[in-house]
């Protein structure tokens, strides 16, 4: 254990691999996510992920936020527990009938001001499970949604890039 | 039903050729009921049950004798006789048939209706005489406590950012007394979908059924669709296919591995296995264009190829992954203060795992020595050279080693593979044909099963998955009992079961 401890200190923080231009993307909407969020929030952007529906695919990559390689809370953004700390709920998948009522009373349980982003390509239009007799509608649907991150699922660096347009719509 | 005697999956198939691996058996009501026992008895593993046409399918394995079969009975009236009324592990899979089929499972202890939570405007299609159930769910209760039992419910939104479902413990001070699972929250009506779909909807659906195994399932469908319609893929994409099964399960099994040091606290092991992950899905979008090759495994080959470019690229990536994993695996082995936490915990005995027909880490953490890719494999399985991990303790501590003993052997197979690439074309069209297929794929969590029907327009007939999670479920209940609540995400994460996999 200490060995390893002792090897993470030595070797530094780089993660991230040499920058090629989708790394350096990174970097750059870190830094000025950070920025924006510090000004609006006081240095902080609490998420509740709600997982309305999903294969589970948009689950794997919003975990992939907080890995060391994009490191999401080094900006102040956070996945907390409960949707009473919460400043974002982050919506996955077509709202299936069965999870309507959860993600109705998460949303009521997040205190003002809120904003939701609306997770993939289900999230967003339903996705291959439109038209089905389980499924209630698209988060928009159901609760007033800020913004969509597309893709089945969304890459990390998308979620990132989307985090900073919420940051962005915020300050107007 | 006096003097009914069990029967065996090798005596059901005395004269019985089986058809691509799996033979399929009509039977009466009587035989029916004799195959149930058989399961009873251990004779034979139940591997799914399902509904087509006017038939229900109950899918068998023998695996020392290595058989496989189907048998199917006519549904009289939308009844038949209940299997879970002999064999528990049948329960909520004949619970799933009634609200979603409308067929009636005659003497099924269990009633309660489970995937249909009495919220949905409109009956499944198809279904036979719908009506909504009651919104309350009867929980089942503890008796023998008196006041010193009381109750937890957690769920169906969790505290991290995992799927949904509810748990119901009733705890006595620490220990839990019972666990009962409330799963269906993520029922999409897959299976209805996907019946008459085209085949390439089909697959797409299939690829999301759970996201963690779409390479699995995207396997199972093309083997089951190949069978249908009569086709072989390139040798070159079998190979491909299996390149990326192998890497899907190494990346989940280092990234969950990390998870449960995470749950005993020791973040440093958590944080390590995620850049490894990472590093993985990097490598896997710029090898096969999408991170979690998601839709790259298609009826007729794969919808990708491999570069020798790539090829190199994956080399480099196991031998990086072989690194950083195996500094997480020594400090794993050597750290007290994690084996405190997960030996001894969690113990499901080898006696539930046989019973249930427990798949993947679990099952082989319990000492059920099965291995889809062993047992029954598939291509290009059957010419890899390979051996099924196998421990007994069937303790938190037994399933983490079980994963770390086949990240090994993926990295093993994935060299093998890379060995037998030659080139050659990745696809070959998938003619509209009449048929029906069945397929078993190991996926990191265990055998997802695929039974398909096709019609002679090339659309999708009839669909049925089976998530491994569906056995595996059941068996988290039984493990946790007795343990501290605190450790129950331990516990879980050791299972690390699919919700979406399950509810479908």
């Amino acid at each position: 254990m200490r060995t390893l401890l002792l090897r993470s200190l030595l070797e530094g923080v780089a993660v991230i691999d040499p920058p090629r231009p989708d790394q350096q993307a990174v970097a750059e909407l870190a830094a000025a996510l950070g920025r924006t969020t510090r000004q609006r929030l006081g240095r902080s952007l609490a998420i509740r992920e709600v997982d309305a529906g999903s294969c589970n695919a948009c689950e794997l990559e919003i975990h992939a936020l907080s890995n060391p390689v994009y490191d999401v809370e080094r900006f102040g953004v956070k996945f907390v527990a409960s949707p009473r700390h919460a400043d974002v709920l982050m919506v996955t998948g077509p709202v299936t009938w069965n999870m309507r009522e959860a993600l109705e009373r998460t949303y009521a349980a997040t205190p003002h001001p809120k904003f939701v982003v609306a997770v993939g390509d289900c999230a967003a239009n339903c996705g291959v499970f439109a038209g089905s007799y389980a499924c209630a509608g698209r988060v928009a649907d159901i609760v007033p949604v800020d913004i969509h991150v597309p893709g089945c699922p969304p890459a990390p660096l998308d979620l990132l890039k989307s985090l900073l347009a919420l940051v962005g719509a915020m300050a107007k | 039903m006096t003097g009914l005697q069990p029967l065996s999956l090798a005596a059901l198939l005395a004269d019985k050729p089986g058809e691509g691996g799996v033979a399929r058996v009509s039977v009466t009501d009587r035989v029916w009921r004799a195959v149930a026992l058989g399961c009873r008895d251990g004779l034979h593993d139940l591997l799914g049950l399902w509904v087509d046409r006017n038939c229900v399918h109950m899918a068998l394995a023998d695996c020392e004798r290595r058989l496989l079969a189907i048998a199917a009975l006519k549904l009289g009236r939308g009844e038949y006789p209940s299997v879970g009324q002999f064999h528990a592990p049948a329960l909520r899979l004949e619970r799933t048939l009634r609200d979603l089929k409308g067929v009636t499972p005659l003497d099924l202890p269990d009633t309660r209706a489970w995937i249909d939570h009495g919220v949905w405007p409109a009956p499944p299609p198809g279904h036979r005489h719908w009506q909504s159930p009651e919104k309350q769910y009867a929980f089942l209760t503890a008796d023998g406590g008196g006041e010193g039992l009381h109750q937890i419910a957690v769920g169906p939104v969790h505290a991290g950012i995992i799927e949904p479902g509810h748990f119901r413990f009733t705890a006595n001070g620490e220990a839990v007394v019972r666990l009962e699972e409330r799963l269906g929250y993520v029922h999409k009506g897959i299976e209805a979908l996907a019946t008459g779909a085209n085949l390439d909807q089909g697959a797409r659906l299939a690829a999301r059924i759970s996201g963690d195994s779409t390479v699995a399932y995207s396997y199972a469908f093309a083997l089951a669709a190949e069978q249908a319609t009569g086709i072989t893929p390139p040798r070159r994409a079998v190979l491909i296919r299996a390149i990326m099964a192998e890497l899907e399960r190494v990346s989940h099994h280092v990234n969950d591995v990390g998870a449960i040091c995470n749950d005993a606290s020791v973040v440093a092991l958590h944080a390590r296995a995620t850049i490894i992950r990472e590093d993985m899905l990097q490598t896997q979008v710029r090898c096969f264009g999408h991170r979690l090759m998601m839709d790259k495994i298609v009826p007729g080959g794969v919808a990708t190829d491999l570069s020798p470019e790539g090829a190199a690229e994956i080399e480099a990536l196991l031998r990086r992954v072989e690194t950083g994993f195996g500094q997480i695996v020594r400090v794993y082995d050597e750290a007290p203060s994690l084996q405190d936490r997960t030996v001894t915990t969690g113990i499901l005995k080898p006696e539930l795992a046989r019973r249930f027909a427990a798949g993947g880490f679990v099952g082989r953490g319990s000492g059920r020595a099965f291995d889809t890719r062993a047992i029954f494999p598939y291509p290009p399985y059957d010419e890899l050279s390979f051996r099924p991990a196998l421990r007994s303790e069937g303790d938190v501590n037994a399933r983490v080693w079980i994963r770390i003993d086949e990240v090994r052997s993926s990295f093993d197979l994935i060299r093998q593979l890379l060995k037998l690439l030659e080139p050659g074309p990745t696809h070959n069209p998938v003619p509209p044909t009449e048929g029906q297929g069945f397929a078993l794929v190991e996926s990191f969590r265990g055998d997802v099963l695929v039974a398909l029907r096709m019609d002679s327009e090339a659309r999708v007939a009839g669909f049925h998955a089976r998530d491994p999670s569906c056995f595996q479920w059941p068996l988290l209940e039984a493990a946790v009992e007795g343990n501290i609540v605190a450790d129950f995400p331990l516990c879980n994460k050791s299972f690390n079961c699919s919700y979406s996999g399950h509810d479908m």
